[in-house]
């Protein structure tokens, strides 16, 4: 069976334009009233303390609000006055804890939606189970890993797998969105499975590599549920640092009650929590889970199945890229480009003599050699003869060509192997070919050299097209500090040649898999972080070496295993859209950060101030914002803390824009915004806060 | 005329801190070939040291080393103090010193603070001061320098830290012994006593006798300000004319109070190969420093307020000022003395105005405008991985600082040595103004009363050494109290880092891109301004607000 052009070795803009579109229409708007009441029941559900406690701040946060209600209650039977404040403090408090759940949970039902699309595909099937010669019928719950499957046309594949016998055509739509049918085969880089798709074509034997429950998508689907999340590693940091902050502010308002004994001010525990609940960081420890699931969202939207939260956290870090030459770098079709024919022939020649040494070639090239001679002889070109003998090209001979029964040969292929049929025949090489062959190699073009009755004529420049745009895109990685490794199996000529114009940083020529894996660890000790994308088995040990390894869906079993996400759609340029997830991931919980910590300033000038008005009334002298009543102060401060949360939530959950430039840029943007930002912000929130209460002639 | 020499003193100690910064960096390096004068000058630090200081040590045994001779050092100088009757040089008879006392005073010799709640010349034999607390002030800058020296080994990438009872042997011989035999001769020809004979007895010309006390005072003065140690000879410190005769010996000691903690930044940057990170954190203290030292000029330029409203000629605020030294010499010194935690004083602190007296604590709370000797840069160091892990993350990579991942372990260690200092002070502060331990011994009520509580604390967290007066603090509760908070608060701050340090050295640098966060910009700059700023005014703005803001705004300021 031919196989099939590889559905995104030539993806026109237009063709990744309808992609996105696709995956947009995908991704649920951001506040779908289904959700909205999932993650609303949800929120108070998770007021659990055994819940809260996953998040310190939060706890505290809930700890207080408790506090706050006790205080509540005995003032309700000694009928105090100040009954209206503690009411409003408690609920304001309570509020602010549930916000922080509903910003989670929201992120959470999300990802369960995402989820679902995917899971529509795990409906339970029927299997043909393979035993003992025989076969029986199961259901696909029931399959263990390591069972073998037959699937024929019209059957839906019963789970992940590996192809151990037959080819077929596979439409995959369900999973990847593409309609295009592809092929799956047994024994090549394109023997990968994924259950829930449908062979349309002959028949497969399939041996299953993940039972039911096991399989990356299960996995993913678990990652986005939050049901199986495990904290990654800068955000345990960041938690640790959270929890820090909080202990400290805990420190100061604890340390102002028995400060103000000394005053003779005996401070309200509800104005202490309140102060205590401004300053520690509730809006970054409100929404730290919201962005880590929203990223693992964002990962599984872009079709990209990550194996666990710290791999996308991780893609954030890398710098340097292992992209391969043909289908990422250039289109990966070459075609004949020129002519450059030996001292003493003409182009004519030479260009009729190519084309006819390239009918019987039905390769790209072939073609693309023979539509080069049409356009170049006009009216002139010769046309097929169908008596002639075609010499079909073997990747032994690694030449073509026919033979015409008028005794005429014609022979093309790679420069040795057409120069060993002239020696062969006992005709010299011109000195002069050499030269030719070499310096096409080094335009980046591959030299096919063309022979007429064993007398070399000159060579056919076959270029790769680079993808459009590519230039500028690598330009963009390398303001973000990325290095982009073009690994190709081309002679370093050609390699060198390729690398200028599509202007990455090294190149790998001639390689092996082998090498790939040698040059990953020769940068990994040079302390570098390295991506890598790959499909076929003897990636395999490249794919797990480096830091980041995305195995192609298309690929075999042993690369999907051995890296550490799996790109649904194969598109050979979704590490670059990995890693821009990483970094948002990173750069949005650094932004909120500082938001959250810039924020307290303001809050202080409200609060404290406004906490002993009464006993030093020159301290009215701070009250900046001209806030109207100590207790409409304080009340104001916390409903801005409350309601910045849900404001929020839409960054937390699309993540701050990101652009592609160096640091130095990204921090001035950020502190500008976030920094500068947060520290104005609030000014202007708790005044209009406190206008609006003033106005309702609440406090 | 008072910018002219203020400017004069911050850009000499500048100056001066350059050439120092590569002296000391020489001293703490192992000799580069074994051969010539720094190898022959290791060969006699080893016969001196023996086989102790050859061993590389990682960081826990170099912590632990650390601890064992600070704890020896405690140990021997409270048995000098508590034996002085027994002991030679003791011209003056000098009895027995209260335990609570002693207690408090070796803890605060050995925690580099030397907040003093004794009158030297009342308490303290010759052998007392020299050989038990002067010996201290050198041990424990030479502890503060070791540390450092550790800490810039463990980031550039080393896992053995050094080795510390060697880098002590480095620092005491070969950095602070030799400027502060220069330091006590420049001092001696500007007119400091320096004599071993007894208190000298003089007839006024009233008729009445008087006893002067004196002593070996310019070597015991060239180190307090040297090693940002700030416990004078004499009770009165720097104000005492014996320890701080002239404008120009003023001049002189206020460039000593900088010179070394300003050569730590640059032997750090040395150290770790990363001179322009060294500048841009030199610029930002520096940067702290002049700020702090011109807004301490101006508002000590207004009067009094309890001057308001009486028919007086208007002019700076005098009271406790030593007047041969000009009005701007009190603030000047007061900040550079609370920022650099030396603590040495020249002016009375309880008489600045309420916001002068602000911005000494302010000094005392960041604790990094230079800092102690060593520690200062180490505090530093605590808040630029704060600020790197924040801003680190907004770059869009894991945060790191010269090539090494930030992560939790080292955010768990950062912060909690850097909540101790709030811990001992505002938890000290609370115990004590809700207590009459506090309440009861303070001079006036109210917020100045208020503010002597928290300065005496930020005082003993920061290691600063100055006191604001107006406290009855040798009381047992004071001398207990104070002692813990100085012993908490010099060795966290030093373990912890250091603990740091040894978790990044585990880590494989990454080498730096166009991605990573730079540490040698002005924009960085401004990241760790910012994370000393905000951790700062964070943690202390209520109690600056209760304490010297609501004087200042009570008393119509």
């Amino acid at each position: 069976m031919q196989r099939q052009p590889e559905k995104l070795s030539g993806p026109g803009n237009d063709h990744v334009q309808a992609k996105l579109e696709r995956r947009r229409a995908r991704r649920a708007s951001l506040f779908e009233p289904q959700m909205l009441r999932v993650a609303c029941w949800q929120a108070v559900l998770m007021l659990q303390p055994r819940v809260m406690a996953r998040n310190p701040v939060m706890f505290i946060t809930e700890i207080g609000a408790a506090l706050t209600t006790l205080v509540l209650v005995t003032e309700m039977f000694a009928n105090r006055e100040t009954l209206a404040y503690t009411l409003a403090v408690t609920m304001i408090l309570w509020l602010t804890v549930l916000f922080a759940n509903f910003a989670e949970a929201l992120a959470e039902s999300r990802g369960k939606a995402q989820a679902d699309t995917l899971k529509r595909t795990r409906r339970s099937t029927h299997a043909r189970r393979v035993v003992n010669g025989g076969e029986e019928k199961i259901s696909s719950d029931e399959l263990r890993e390591g069972d073998v499957v037959l699937v024929a046309a019209g059957e839906v594949i019963p789970s992940d797998g590996e192809v151990v016998e037959g080819a077929a055509s596979v439409d995959e739509s369900a999973i990847t969105g593409e309609s295009a049918p592809v092929v799956r085969e047994a024994g090549g880089d394109r023997s990968g499975v994924t259950g829930g798709t449908r062979v349309l074509s002959d028949q497969l034997r399939i041996r299953i590599t993940a039972g039911a429950g096991e399989s990356f998508l299960d996995r993913m689907i678990a990652l986005v549920e939050g049901a199986e999340r495990q904290k990654t590693p800068n955000e345990l940091a960041l938690t640790v640092t959270l929890a820090g902050l909080t202990l400290a502010f805990l420190m100061v308002t604890g340390a102002l009650w028995p400060i103000g004994r000394y005053f003779g001010v005996n401070l309200p525990i509800p104005t202490l929590i309140a102060l205590l609940i401004c300053l520690i960081p509730t809006t970054i420890g409100a929404l730290l889970a919201a962005i880590g699931l929203a990223g693992m969202d964002r990962a599984l939207s872009a079709n990209v199945l990550a194996k666990s939260g710290k791999a996308v956290e991780l893609a954030g870090d890398i710098d340097t890229l292992l992209l391969d030459k043909t289908g990422t770098i250039t289109m990966g079709d070459r075609q004949a480009t020129a002519y450059f024919p030996l001292p003493g022939v003409t182009g004519e020649q030479l260009a009729e003599a190519a084309m006819r040494a390239s009918f019987g070639d039905q390769t790209p090239e072939g073609k693309s050699i023979v539509r080069l001679g049409e356009k170049t002889l006009g009216p002139e070109a010769p046309s097929e003869t169908p008596q002639a003998r075609i010499i079909a090209f073997t990747a032994q001979t690694r030449l073509s060509g026919l033979d015409l029964p008028d005794g005429n040969s014609y022979r093309k292929g790679a420069a040795d192997a057409v120069q060993a049929y002239v020696k062969e025949h006992g005709s010299p090489i011109p000195p002069a070919l050499q030269g030719l062959v070499e310096s096409v190699a080094r335009q980046g073009s591959t030299p096919i050299v063309v022979a007429e009755n064993q007398n070399l004529l000159g060579v056919v420049a076959l270029s790769d097209v680079l993808k459009p745009g590519i230039r500028d895109r690598f330009d963009r990685l390398r303001a973000m500090g990325l290095r982009v490794i073009m690994v190709t199996g081309d002679n370093p000529l050609t390699a060198a040649a390729i690398a200028e114009q599509a202007g990455v940083d090294d190149y790998i020529a001639e390689a092996r898999p082998e090498d790939k894996l040698e040059y990953i660890r020769r940068e990994q000790r040079a302390g570098r972080l390295i991506a890598m994308m790959g499909d076929g088995t003897n990636d395999a040990p490249a794919l797990a070496q480096a830091d980041i390894g995305i195995a192609m869906n298309s690929g075999t079993q042993a690369a999907k295993e051995a890296g550490n996400m799996v790109d649904l759609d194969s598109d050979p340029t979704k590490l670059i859209e990995v890693i821009e997830i990483g970094k948002q991931l990173l750069m949005t919980r650094g932004a909120l950060t500082t938001f959250s910590i810039a924020n307290d300033v303001a809050k202080y000038f409200a609060i404290v101030p406004a906490m002993f008005m009464l006993a030093i009334p020159q301290l009215a002298a701070l009250n900046i914002m001209g806030l109207a009543t100590p207790g409409s102060a304080i009340i104001s401060a916390l409903i801005f803390n409350a309601i910045i949360i849900p404001l929020l939530i839409p960054i937390a959950i699309k993540g701050v824009r990101y652009r592609p430039m160096g640091a130095d840029s990204i921090l001035r943007r950020n502190l500008l915004i976030y920094g500068l930002g947060g520290l104005l912000a609030p000014f202007a929130g708790i005044k209009l806060i406190d206008l609006a209460l003033s106005l309702m002639g609440i406090f | 005329m008072s910018i002219f020499f203020i400017t004069l003193m911050l850009g000499g100690a500048a100056l001066l801190s350059w050439p120092l910064g590569q002296a000391m960096t020489w001293a703490m390096s192992p000799p580069r070939q074994q051969e010539g004068f720094r190898f022959r000058i290791e060969k006699v630090l080893q016969r001196l040291g023996g086989k102790i200081i050859i061993a590389e040590q990682n960081w826990k045994q170099y912590v632990l080393a650390l601890l064992l001779f600070n704890s020896v050092m405690f140990a021997v100088v409270f048995a000098v103090l508590a034996l002085q009757p027994l002991l030679p040089l003791n011209p003056d008879a000098r009895g027995a010193i209260e335990p609570s006392l002693i207690f408090h005073t070796v803890a605060s010799f050995t925690a580099n603070t030397n907040l003093q709640h004794y009158a030297g010349e009342l308490t303290m034999s010759y052998f007392s001061q020299l050989f038990g607390l002067m010996w201290l002030q050198f041990v424990s800058a030479a502890t503060g320098i070791a540390a450092l020296t550790a800490l810039a080994r463990g980031l550039s990438g080393s896992s053995g830290l050094g080795n510390f009872y060697n880098d002590l042997l480095r620092a005491t011989l070969l950095i602070l012994l030799p400027l502060a035999t220069t330091g006590a001769a420049i001092l001696v020809l500007g007119g400091v006593v320096m004599t071993l004979d007894g208190a000298a007895l003089a007839t006024t010309i009233e008729g009445a006798n008087q006893t002067i006390a004196r002593g070996p005072v310019a070597a015991f003065v060239a180190i307090k300000q040297l090693g940002t140690n700030g416990g004078g000879f004499f009770g009165a410190n720097s104000t005492h004319p014996f320890e701080n005769p002239t404008f120009l010996t003023n001049v002189v000691e206020c460039m000593f109070i900088m010179l070394v903690p300003m050569a730590c930044v640059w032997m750090f940057g040395r150290l770790t190969g990363r001179l322009r990170h060294a500048a841009v954190i030199f610029l930002v203290m520096g940067a702290l420093l002049a700020v702090k030292v011109g807004f301490a000029n101006y508002l000590e330029s207004a009067p009094s307020a309890a001057f308001t409203g009486l028919p007086v000629a208007a002019a700076a605020n005098l009271e406790g000022k030593e007047l041969r030294f000009g009005t701007a010499a009190g603030p000047t010194w007061g900040v550079l003395t609370t920022a650099t935690s030396n603590g040495s004083v020249n002016c009375m602190h309880d008489s600045l105005n309420p916001l002068t007296g602000l911005i000494a604590l302010t000094g005392m709370w960041f604790n990094v405008s230079f800092g102690g000797v060593g520690v200062g840069m180490i505090n530093m160091f605590l808040y630029i991985i704060v600020g790197v892990f924040i801003s680190g993350m907004m770059v869009g990579r894991t945060p790191e600082y010269l090539g090494r991942k930030v992560e939790t372990r080292e955010m768990k260690f950062a912060l909690l040595a850097i909540l101790v200092h709030p811990l001992l002070i505002l938890g000290g502060t609370a115990l004590f103004a809700a207590t009459p331990w506090g309440a009861a011994t303070v001079q006036d009520q109210g917020f100045h009363g208020f503010s002597e509580i928290l300065y005496e604390f930020s005082s003993a967290a920061a290691n600063n050494g100055s006191g604001f007066e107006g406290l009855g603090d040798n009381t047992a509760a004071w001398n207990v109290a104070t002692a813990i908070v100085m012993l908490l608060g010099r060795f966290l701050p030093i373990i912890l880092p250091l603990a740091i340090a040894g978790s990044l050295a585990a880590k494989k640098p990454a080498p730096a891109t166009a991605g990573t966060l730079r540490t040698d910009t002005p924009l960085f700059g401004l990241v760790i301004l910012g994370s000393v700023v905000f951790i700062g005014a964070l943690l202390f703005l209520p109690v600056a607000v209760l304490g010297p803001i609501a004087e200042h705004l009570a008393s119509g300021g």
